[in-house]
């Protein structure tokens, strides 16, 4: 490549690199500020948005809700999507991209289709404005991530360790409690930290199915960005990089201890 | 040795529940939902009888005397039921002014009938003497229904059942729906002239930068939406980063107007469909053994042609699957559009969002989903059978 082209690429590439961490950047340091307005650099530092954030008993509700709301949908959403994909793996069924169609429907539905749809139809059930109606929606749009990271991870397994335990006279259930789940474990859990991201991350069906009792940080979040931008929502804000950098290394992490037992197991 | 259907029933029982969930819990809730987009309930639920006389009415001139009869019974009938309420305003969202009419009809009926049924609605109010009055209500009661298709494309159907395109001040829905994908296009294109540079660096990139560049663009695809959006306020408001930075250097004199408007729709969209872009690419890239390149350089190719001929055509899949994925959510986008765009700047789900819940038009929002959703299930079944969505899973 000529010399002016690699200049060229370079000074694209960082810049397009430092366009993408750039608002981050910008949004940690001033969470930190001393300051009521949007200064920076700050003044000085402090704590204080972080102490306001702590007191306020709608955002210690909304970091709750997040949680309560997250850790249910993510169960479900794991037992569900793990058992389908060991299911999708252990034999060719009939009709198999339709399943798998349906099973990604979740992904591929514009989200705000999803949000009116389930607002409507959960309303008459009583699960509108509750919590169980939020958890029952962020499972289903969790739920494709687990199957596709578990079935990634199956790829990997050795069918002939099942032969083996059940030659060793190993029932199914004892199968699939010390054979299968120790092995594919990582992506499970990788699987789950999608799910839990998605929850975490959801906004528009929290704005629509939730009510005054169903505030998460998003929607905590949406509302206060309607009015004024307090610097308690940067604090808000802070928190979920922070949360989302774990789950970020999280997956890092998982994905290449996945990626070491399928490297490992003979084809 | 276990038996094979014994093994194909297993991994049935155990996808059924997910199958089964995802049934109910998802895809039959969309499914009622969009049913709504051909239906229509609330009418026919007040006027089944009206209904049911309109049947063979020819369009042209007001109906008969039978009609007129039962419309002055069910007028007062559903007004006492509580049924009125919604029929009028699915009559008014077709033609302004439509609820005043049933109301004030009602109300006049239920006090008293003198002389001829006929005659005691005309006197009520004489839009009962019209044939669009009667289009409107014939329109309302049938399903399955184009009605609010129509309306989603900005047509209706005339009394005498011909289509034509709603007046020119009304007309809304076009507008919008090029915007969608105008603004899906634009957010596309600019994600793959960013993207495509950074996802080959991220191929060339010396190690020890590699892990740097891939936290650039792995920290914002982690982070939440709506914390991409608050970044973006923050830099964009009047009393934002970036107008004190142009402040401070003089560049400007007073505030620049940034937020709520379309180019800021634009900057964040960018920003947060990047990842989607420079992940797939990478993908693709990563796998292009670097050796023919220079093969080719041995051969007398130059960087161009290098680039050209054998770099770029190898990368087009990776182009592909990174442009479908940032055009399918760029148009489906809400709350970016919603917290950083001004009125002119609304996508369709805006809309979807608007009249499910402001106006309550279900049959309209509704109808706005389906095409919603027809055009992101077409533009995945063309393109992603073109492209091998299998390509896909590498990333």
């Amino acid at each position: 490549m000529s010399a002016i082209g690699r200049l060229l690429w370079v000074v694209l590439s960082a810049a397009t690199a430092l366009f993408l961490l750039a608002p981050l950047l910008v949004v940690v340091p001033l969470s930190f500020s001393s300051a009521s307005f949007l200064e920076f650099p700050p003044p000085s530092l402090s704590l204080r948005w972080y102490e306001a954030l702590w007191q306020s008993p709608f955002w210690r509700q909304a970091g709750l809700n997040t949680l309560i709301i997250g850790a249910a949908s993510t169960a479900i959403a794991s037992a569900l999507g793990t058992s389908a994909a060991i299911g999708l793996w252990l034999a060719p069924l009939p009709g198999r991209r339709a399943i798998f169609g349906l099973i990604l429907s979740p992904m591929i539905v514009p989200v705000i289709i999803t949000a009116v749809a389930l607002t409507f139809a959960f309303a008459p059930l009583g699960l509108a404005a509750s919590h169980w109606g939020l958890i029952l929606a962020h499972a289903a749009l969790g739920a494709p991530f687990v199957v596709v990271t578990v079935l990634a991870t199956l790829s990997g397994f050795d069918r002939a360790l099942l032969r083996a335990a059940s030659a060793c006279g190993a029932g199914p259930i004892t199968t699939f409690r010390r054979v299968l789940l120790p092995l594919i474990l990582p992506g499970v859990v990788s699987g789950a930290v999608f799910a839990f991201a998605t929850s975490l991350d959801e906004t528009v069906v929290v704005l629509f199915l939730g009510g005054p009792e169903q505030r998460t940080l998003p929607r905590q979040m949406f509302a206060g960005l309607k009015d004024t931008i307090e610097l308690t929502i940067l604090a808000a804000a802070t928190v979920l990089i922070a949360a989302s950098t774990v789950l970020l290394v999280a997956a890092r992490l998982l994905a290449a201890r996945s990626a070491r037992l399928a490297s490992a197991a003979p084809r | 040795m276990i038996g094979r259907g014994r093994v194909k029933l297993e991994a049935a029982l155990l996808l059924a529940p997910l199958l089964l969930y995802i049934a109910t819990g998802f895809v039959a809730p969309i499914a009622a939902m969009l049913w709504r987009g051909v239906s229509d309930t609330e009418v026919p639920r007040a006027f089944p009888r009206t209904l049911a006389a309109l049947a063979d009415w020819d369009g042209r001139n007001p109906p008969g005397d039978e009609v007129f009869a039962a419309l002055a019974d069910e007028l007062v009938a559903a007004r006492a039921a509580g049924t009125l309420n919604a029929a009028a305003g699915r009559l008014n969202s077709d033609t302004p002014g439509l609820r005043t009419v049933v109301f004030a009809t009602a109300r006049r009926l239920a006090r008293h009938v003198e002389g001829s049924p006929r005659a005691a609605i005309l006197a009520a109010d004489p839009a009962w003497g019209e044939v669009e009055t009667w289009g409107a209500l014939r329109r309302a009661g049938a399903t399955p229904t184009d009605t609010h298709l129509l309306a989603a494309l900005d047509l209706r159907r005339s009394a005498d059942g011909t289509i034509t395109a709603v007046p020119e001040e009304q007309r809304l829905f076009r507008a919008v729906a090029l915007r969608t994908v105008w603004i899906g296009y634009l957010v596309t294109l600019l994600c793959l002239v960013l993207g495509y540079p950074l996802a080959a660096a991220l191929v060339f990139v010396p190690r020890r930068l590699f892990g740097l560049l891939m936290f650039a663009v792995l920290l914002p695809f982690w982070t939440s939406l709506i914390v991409r959006t608050a970044a973006w306020m923050v830099l964009l408001a009047r009393e934002g980063i970036i107008n004190q930075a142009f402040l401070t250097l003089g560049l400007v004199v007073e505030p620049v107007q940034m937020l709520f408007t379309r180019t800021a729709v634009l900057v964040a969209m960018v920003h947060i469909l990047l990842p989607f872009m420079v992940l797939p690419l990478y993908a693709v890239m990563r796998q292009i053994p670097r050796a023919q390149l220079r093969a080719a350089a041995s051969l007398g190719a130059g960087p161009v042609a290098q680039l050209v001929r054998v770099w770029l055509p190898q990368t087009l899949p990776g182009v592909g699957a990174g442009a479908l994925m940032v055009f399918i959510q760029a148009i489906g986008f809400y709350v970016t559009p919603a917290l950083i765009g001004g009125g002119a700047d609304q996508l369709l789900p805006f809309f979807i969002g608007f009249y499910a819940t402001q106006t309550v038009n279900w049959g309209l929002a509704a109808a706005l989903s389906i095409l919603l959703l027809v055009g992101t299930l077409l533009i995945l079944a063309l393109f992603g059978r073109f492209l091998g969505l299998a390509q896909l899973r590498a990333a």
